[in-house]
């Protein structure tokens, strides 16, 4: 198995708080991979350091074999490398139609295109109404990004990555601030979109176990800023030590 | 084909001005729309990019102030020659400028490029020699499309071929600006005024379609400046002095920076309002400081907004 994403050592300090500590992690073609921990853990800083946003204290990060350690977002994007926001984020005075088309634009190389015609452009027309129809948004696709209901505002950030179709993309919280009802109904889009997109592994940072247990093929378990345990969902769950330390008990005993 | 009724009925209105109005008040239609290509372009930044620039009076002075070299000192007198040249210049005093501002948002973008807008205005009221001074420079009678009409009297000139003129800069300059703001590069710029952040994501480069949209914009102002220039028949310091970039952050909000005419709106009104207040009485920045402070209470889409609500 070829790694897709590699991490070395990943080290992060906020001033004197460590909130990352060596993280070494590897993502493989195929693979859905969680990222569970409690809060303060270090996921949301660990997806910032593999896509970008910040650079590591110390250690490094490789995407398909090249060292993409602090390169920043826009360079990851345009690498293949997608993500999607804990708290959502979308464009508030674009249409849903517009926001995948900006992805899809994106994707081309075409947005310094300044006196092409947008409404003409068939290719990226085609990427952002296949992209609406795969996340059932196809209906919503005149209706402005504020103006939709919080759980098609996630559906939206999350297919404006697909519409990069990234090789690897990261969900910081796909489901957050969803109803339990549509969780699931999130996730299978999700699943589909991968495929149908070929998205080759998808990262994710959750905390509703049910749908890390149900969905996962590993599970990266954070623990103060260190890799507590990293292994296939059965061996998580027999594992005492982050049952206590990440899942809890009762969460446990579902 | 009503997207499109209303554009047209006003270009036709803009046509037929010169036949039908008094003299004075066609002369005032020659400010209006070079101020309407200013803005056009100032609106790219703001209206569509998010950026509000409180110092474009720099560039409105660069392109009127390279009219008047160009004519005054070296006797070109081509208005396409001047038009180019402004063009020019303004891109390559904003490239710089630009790729300094774009790294700033918010109030800070406001204040640096007021900062580098009084640079300039010092460095034309200061370097007598060069730029006259506080008596500027006049601009000389340009050439249109190369034939010479100095021998006509200048309100006969200025109310006919060179009315003309501006309307066929300011009809281009629209059409320009319509493909702009929706093409791809359009698109990008909309998606960085809502969330820069979900921008990068998507891997659209924040500080280089800012700097784009700025040097565009910039481009715009000289090409409004110069446009300035022949009906005063001279070019001063007052022009990129920083209460006439407030001028023109005025005249997009009370047309409306989220409509693609509201700016030209803005500009014809603010000329005309002006005019008429300052007929009546001499404090006419009181009356308009009131307005001001109306719109952004209670049109904060401006005259546009009340016009023609978009969405």
């Amino acid at each position: 198995m070829t790694a897709l994403l590699e991490a070395h050592g990943l080290t992060k300090f906020y001033g004197p708080f460590r909130a990352l500590d060596g993280v070494s992690l590897s993502i493989g073609s195929g693979e859905f991979v969680s990222i569970i921990g409690p809060n303060g853990a270090g996921k949301s800083t660990l997806i910032n350091l593999l896509t970008g946003v910040s650079a590591p204290t110390a250690g490094s990060v490789r995407f398909m074999g090249r060292d993409v350690t602090g390169v920043g977002s826009v360079a990851l994007a345009r690498l293949g490398m997608a993500r999607s926001f804990q708290l959502v984020q979308i464009f508030p005075d674009l249409t849903v139609l517009e926001t995948l088309q900006a992805a899809a634009v994106s994707r081309l190389g075409r947005g310094l295109k300044l006196l092409a015609s947008l409404a003409r452009d068939r290719e990226v027309q085609e990427i952002a109404l296949e992209v609406a129809e795969l996340f059932g948004l196809a209906d919503k696709r005149g209706a402005l990004a504020r103006h939709l209901p919080q759980g098609d505002k996630k559906l939206l950030d999350v297919a404006s990555a697909f519409a990069l179709r990234p090789k690897i993309i990261l969900l910081d919280e796909p489901t957050s601030g969803v109803s339990t009802a549509d969780k699931t109904a999130i996730m299978e889009i999700l699943v589909a979109a991968s495929r149908r997109v070929g998205i080759e592994a998808v990262i994710q940072v959750e905390h509703d176990m049910d749908i890390v247990f149900g969905y996962s093929d590993r599970i990266i378990a954070l623990h103060q800023g260190r890799v507590l345990a990293d292994a296939s969902p059965r061996e998580i769950e027999a594992n005492a030590e982050v049952i206590d330390a990440v899942i809890g008990r009762r969460a446990a005993g579902r | 084909m009503k997207r499109w009724l209303g554009p047209a009925l006003a270009l036709v209105a803009i046509l037929i001005v010169p036949l039908v109005a008094p003299p004075y008040q066609t002369l005032l239609m020659l400010p209006f729309m070079a101020y309407a290509v200013i803005l056009l372009g100032l609106n790219l930044l703001f209206g569509y990019t998010g950026l509000l620039s409180f110092g474009h009076a720099l560039f409105v002075g660069v392109g009127a102030y390279t009219g008047a070299f160009l004519t005054h000192r070296f006797g070109v007198r081509s208005l396409e020659a001047i038009l180019l040249a402004a063009a020019l210049l303004g891109a390559l005093v904003a490239a710089p400028v630009g790729a300094l501002c774009v790294r700033y948002v918010k109030i800070y973008f406001g204040m640096l490029t007021l900062a580098f807008g009084m640079v300039f205005y010092t460095f034309v009221l200061k370097f007598y020699a060069l730029t006259g001074g506080d008596e500027g420079i006049p601009f000389a009678r340009p050439l249109l499309l190369g034939r010479d009409l100095s021998a006509i009297p200048k309100t006969d000139y200025l109310n006919g071929p060179y009315y003309y003129y501006c309307v066929a800069v300011l009809v281009l300059a629209t059409a320009c600006m319509w493909r702009i703001v929706r093409s791809p590069f359009g698109l990008c710029l909309r998606t960085i005024r809502d969330n820069p952040l979900k921008a990068e994501a998507l891997g659209i480069s924040v500080p280089r379609y800012r700097w784009c949209a700025f040097v565009i914009s910039a481009v715009y102002a000289a090409l409004g400046g110069a446009l300035l220039g022949p009906p005063t028949g001279n070019v001063d310091p007052t022009l990129a002095y920083w209460t006439h970039s407030g001028n023109l952050v005025f005249m997009t909000l009370l047309g409306g920076f989220t409509h693609f005419y509201g700016p030209v709106l803005g500009a014809f009104v603010f000329i005309y309002l002006q005019d008429f207040v300052m007929s009546l009485v001499p404090y006419w920045r009181l009356i308009f400081g009131g307005l001001l402070a109306l719109i952004v209470i209670f049109a904060p889409t401006g005259l546009m907004g009340l016009i023609a609500p978009s969405r």
